[in-house]
């Protein structure tokens, strides 16, 4: 889940990229669009906008989340599914957007057109770590320095924990990011991360310690094939953002809904599906983590993004 | 194999070799059908590989532009969705760069990110060269092969054309030999049920051929020991080849009998003169002595009180003519004493001491041998007369300082009597008639010596042979030993 924004302006791979995603979006979209108007609710459509979440039916959770929340704020909502956080923050910034999910990396960049909504717990805390993993058939491996002259996956050059967290490692280490590995190349999908690895297309590869618990409980095979070389320090989890000129009875409206939802058991259902505990009202201290190690690397090193 | 050939009736070998031609071309055309299976299953996989490889250049060419690994590995692995993997892989897809280095695989551990191609082991390094030289000059896709593996490439260009990598895509030839059973599996059983129907079909059809040539075989066997309403009667009428030989062996029977018939009258024909020359001979011998005693009882009559000298002359002429009458009958009704004792070594002896004057006179060289030791049961008297006769005409034939040579054996129950001479040959004419009395007149003791001893022969159950060719003229005689004593 929790990408964000890919780069390339222009080009065709830009193009291509779109393409994709409205192909993998499309079927979300018009479901997510066509569903709400559903009577008993009344007033304009509440869009929540996410990227790739980890989940294998995404399309089905969504639209079960999108059914309870449309339950509980008496209005109808939609989720506006992106490829990148890019695209959801673009839009968001547009006002297209009421919510969005994104990660805590392009939120501390935007921090002045977001306003913290909520924030995911954990295992009951809304924290999370960035994993360094490398196939499993590799039973050396524990630093990036090990990594020397392989091939690295990423997820995407917007994401902290997939991106940031080991451009910051390795410079800390005293290694260069951009010379220490043969080749790089990001996925844009955490889960992904771990297929590239797994399947041997890459060495080894940055990944949100959240997905790969969660995955691992969902798709053990996959994560039986890799191994955790090495975490990160805790992180700010990837939090819900509302645009800054948001009603604020509706972001009250939205946040309790949402720190109730272990109150309730299709909330609890959802939230199982989901790996997590709940989620809490944020606090602005909570991504200055992700602020320090963005000034850090910032400062030693330009930035894909 | 020829002799069992050559033995084998036609009533078998028409169906078989008819079931064996059905089932040659049955077998040549699955043989036929079955290679185009595997051609055309092969070229299905080669042709699916060329669309699979162009569609996916295609697609891969943003990735390839943008150095996006990930997604030309979403790319590629959509094709390969629910494939299984053994232990080698059945489909593999490759992308390589310009530089012939792969760029991404759908199974990295065959074929490593970043590694060139003519690394990849033995076979490849040619693949790379090919790959190298032709495909950033040709659109085209061309195919190897290496192991047991189908490979397929097909570049990947940029819309201007320029070359930007090459997709490679390897099918395990695993992949199309289970469809390829399947077909040969089909071809097969449909032929034999082609040849289930066919092979009888084809045997009684070669029954029916051959059933004319064995009723003429048959028909043929049966010459002689059938009436030949019988023979015929089942014999095939056509207008080919085996039709014909039953005409031509109606004819044949036709033939047969007219030169029996014609057999039978000149045997009759035969019969009549031998009759005729026999009753002229004895009508002969007879008349000599008839006529003398005619005249002679006309002279005695001529004379008036004849004196008792004359009688008695007369008496005496009287009595010798008639003496010589009863001799030639005598000779003509053979009787051999069988109440003479066994046949002695003696016996071979005095017949040689009996003949020794002969041969003496006459210069005759004599080869005499005889391997009797012991008495024989055989009466001594005919046979004696038989070696005397034979011995006596040899000597004479053989003529002045001839040959003649004289074998006694025993031999598998015969006795047998060997009597030859390098006297003039006896020509055939004469050989047919010499057993016959009165053949020969002028000859000595009238020509019945030869008869004298067939006849002895045959009344001792023997067999007489005679041969004379190339100067040497020989009598065989087989007497059998009989079996109680």
């Amino acid at each position: 889940m929790m990408k964000c924004i890919r780069r390339m302006p222009d080009s065709a791979a830009a193009s291509e990229g779109r393409r994709r995603a409205l192909r993998q979006a499309a079927g979300l979209l018009l479901a997510g669009l066509a569903a709400p108007v559903r009577a008993q609710s009344a007033g304009a459509t509440i869009r929540i906008g996410t990227t790739a979440v980890i989940l294998n039916d995404q399309v089905s959770f969504l639209d079960e989340w999108a059914r309870y929340l449309r339950t509980q704020i008496r209005r109808p909502v939609a989720f506006v599914h992106r490829n990148s956080y890019r695209e959801i923050t673009e839009l968001l910034l547009g006002d297209k957007l009421d919510f969005a999910w994104v990660c805590g990396y392009p939120y501390v960049r935007h921090r002045q057109a977001m306003r913290l909504l909520a924030v995911p717990l954990y295992q009951r805390r809304p924290l999370y770590r960035s994993y360094l993993i490398v196939a499993s058939s590799d039973p050396r491996s524990s630093s990036f320095a090990d990594l020397k002259g392989r091939i690295f996956a990423y997820s995407d050059p917007n994401s902290n924990s997939g991106y940031l967290v080991p451009q910051y490692e390795m410079l800390r280490a005293g290694l260069d990011p951009l010379a220490l590995f043969q080749k790089s190349f990001f996925t844009y999908a955490h889960g992904k991360v771990v297929a590239a690895v797994a399947k041997g297309i890459a060495h080894g590869g940055a990944v949100d310690g959240y997905v790969w618990e969660t995955l691992s409980l969902r798709n053990p095979e996959l994560t039986r094939r890799t191994r955790i070389a090495a975490k990160s320090d805790e992180y700010g989890f990837p939090p819900l953002v509302a645009r800054r000129s948001i009603d604020e009875a509706e972001f009250r409206g939205m946040q309790r809904v949402l720190t109730g939802m272990p109150d309730n058991p299709a909330g609890r259902s959802l939230l199982k599906q989901l790996n997590l505990d709940g989620f809490a009202l944020p606090e602005e201290r909570l991504f200055d983590g992700i602020s320090k190690i963005l000034a850090y690397v910032s400062t030693r090193q330009r930035l894909v993004s | 194999m020829s002799s069992a050939v050559t033995r084998l009736s036609y009533r078998y070998k028409v169906p078989l070799s008819l079931s064996v031609v059905i089932i040659i071309t049955a077998t040549v055309l699955s043989a036929v059908l079955g290679w185009q299976a595997y051609r055309d299953l092969r070229g299905g996989l080669i042709a699916g590989a060329e669309g699979l490889g162009r569609t996916l250049s295609r697609a891969l060419l943003p990735s390839l532009l943008n150095d996006e690994v990930w997604s030309a590995y979403e790319t590629i692995m959509a094709p390969l969705e629910g494939v299984e993997d053994g232990a080698l892989p059945q489909k593999t897809i490759t992308v390589l760069d310009a530089k012939g280095v792969v760029f991404v695989s759908s199974h990295p551990n065959e074929f490593p990110l970043l590694a060139p191609l003519a690394s990849i082991g033995p076979g490849y390094a040619q693949l790379h060269h090919v790959i190298m030289t032709q495909t950033p000059h040709s659109p085209e896709q061309f195919e190897d092969r290496i192991k047991d593996r189908i490979l397929v490439a097909v570049p990947i260009l940029a819309d201007d054309g320029t070359h930007l990598g090459t997709v490679l895509l390897t099918y395990s030839e695993s992949l199309f030999l289970p469809n390829f059973y399947a077909s040969l599996k089909r071809v097969i059983v449909s032929t034999l049920s082609v040849l289930l129907v066919l092979v009888p079909l084809g045997w009684s059809i070669g029954r029916r051929m051959a059933v004319p040539l064995t009723r003429l075989t048959e028909a043929m066997a049966q010459i002689g020991s059938a009436p030949r309403a019988q023979l015929t009667k089942k014999l095939y009428r056509g207008n080919d080849e085996i039709g014909q030989l039953g005409r031509q062996f109606e004819r044949m029977l036709d033939e047969l009998e007219e030169k029996q018939n014609m057999e039978k009258q000149m045997i009759a024909a035969d019969r009549l003169a031998a009759i005729g020359r026999l009753t002229a001979g004895i009508a002969h011998e007879i008349n000599n002595p008839l006529g003398g005693m005619i005249n002679t009882i006309n002279t005695f009559k001529h004379h008036q009180n004849p004196d008792p000298e004359v009688t008695q002359r007369t008496i005496s002429l009287l009595d010798r003519g008639l003496a010589q009458i009863r001799d030639t009958v005598a000779a003509l009704l053979v009787e051999a004493r069988m109440e003479s004792h066994a046949l002695s070594p003696d016996d071979v002896d005095d017949i040689r001491m009996l003949v020794e004057a002969q041969v003496t006179e006459r210069e005759v060289r004599l080869d005499w041998d005889s391997e009797l030791s012991e008495p024989l049961p055989l009466p001594s008297t005919p046979v004696r007369q038989i070696l005397i006769n034979l011995l006596l005409n040899a000597v004479q034939a053989a003529g002045q300082s001839g040959t003649v040579g004289c074998r006694l054996h025993c031999d598998n129950r015969l006795l047998v009597l060997d009597i030859r001479n390098d006297g003039e040959t006896i020509p055939p004419a004469v050989l047919e008639h010499l057993f016959e009395p009165f053949s020969f007149p002028g000859e000595s003791r009238r020509g019945l010596g030869l008869w004298v001893t067939y006849q002895i022969v045959q009344q001792l159950k023997g067999r007489i042979e005679v041969s004379s060719a190339h100067a040497e003229t020989r009598f065989i005689v087989k007497l059998p030993l009989p079996e109680n004593v």
